[in-house]
């Protein structure tokens, strides 16, 4: 069963304007790289795959879970689960 | 009605949001203070002053536990993040490169409160593929 990933507005247009997207994996890294070779420009995006961590300035929630506040990458997921993907708001003088 | 563009050139907020933007500000010295503005249409309904992880005074991070219920909060309204603030401490009200390669938010109003001066100095940007484009704020009572 794919897991629910919602997408933040900058990366909607990767994967034909949806806000979610269904993808595969026992794990938050599992479903990201799947997400990834779904569609290729949010893989470009997010560098899932090339890095074995999260990229700095994205934040990946686990229902209202913040990933790096429970396993990382490593989190398990269920069917029932919901990933969301917002990138972080950030800057600096 | 205004069209979409006047939305987009336009920051609307109240006198007291305004405040409430610089009193985070100054609150947050030395170092950078972050939030975000919920509304419709480029106007501000509230501002959700918050917590800066960097707690530095080069840089922000606006706390992900705070964000994501932010965005859940104001979605359940009805409303959309209409775009963010954070402060510069000793700089000018515009964006810095860092500011500029960090804004992932293309829809948004990226607005900085300068506390370089004497008083405080508010501006508003859109931020779209590196372009940095001024956006009027509109103070109403």
């Amino acid at each position: 069963m794919p897991v629910e990933v919602r997408l933040p507005t900058v990366l909607r247009q990767y994967a034909d304007g949806a806000t979610a997207v269904g993808a595969e994996g026992t794990t938050v890294g599992e479903v990201l790289t799947d997400l990834s070779a779904r569609y290729p420009g949010i893989a470009e995006q997010l560098a899932v795959g090339a890095s074995t961590d999260i990229p700095r300035f994205v934040n990946v929630y686990l229902n209202d879970e913040d990933i790096r506040y429970l396993d990382r990458l490593e989190t398990k997921v269920g069917e029932a689960d919901v990933i969301s993907i917002m990138p972080a708001v950030s800057g600096g003088r | 009605m205004a069209s979409v563009e006047e939305h987009l050139a336009t920051l609307q907020l109240t006198r007291s949001q305004v405040d409430a933007m610089c009193a985070h500000a100054i609150a947050g010295r030395p170092n950078e203070a972050c939030g975000l503005l919920a509304g419709e249409a480029g106007r501000v309904e509230t501002v959700y002053a918050l917590t800066n992880v960097d707690a530095s005074p080069a840089s922000y991070l606006v706390d992900s536990h705070e964000q994501f219920e932010t965005f859940r909060e104001v979605e359940a309204q009805g409303l959309e993040i209409v775009g963010c603030f954070h402060s510069h401490v000793g700089s000018e009200a515009y964006p810095s490169h860092t500011d500029v390669s960090r804004a992932f938010y293309p829809e948004w109003v990226y607005a900085i409160v300068s506390l370089r001066g004497e008083e405080p100095v508010l501006r508003a940007f859109r931020i779209r593929d590196g372009d940095v484009t001024e956006v009027r704020v509109d103070v109403v009572d």
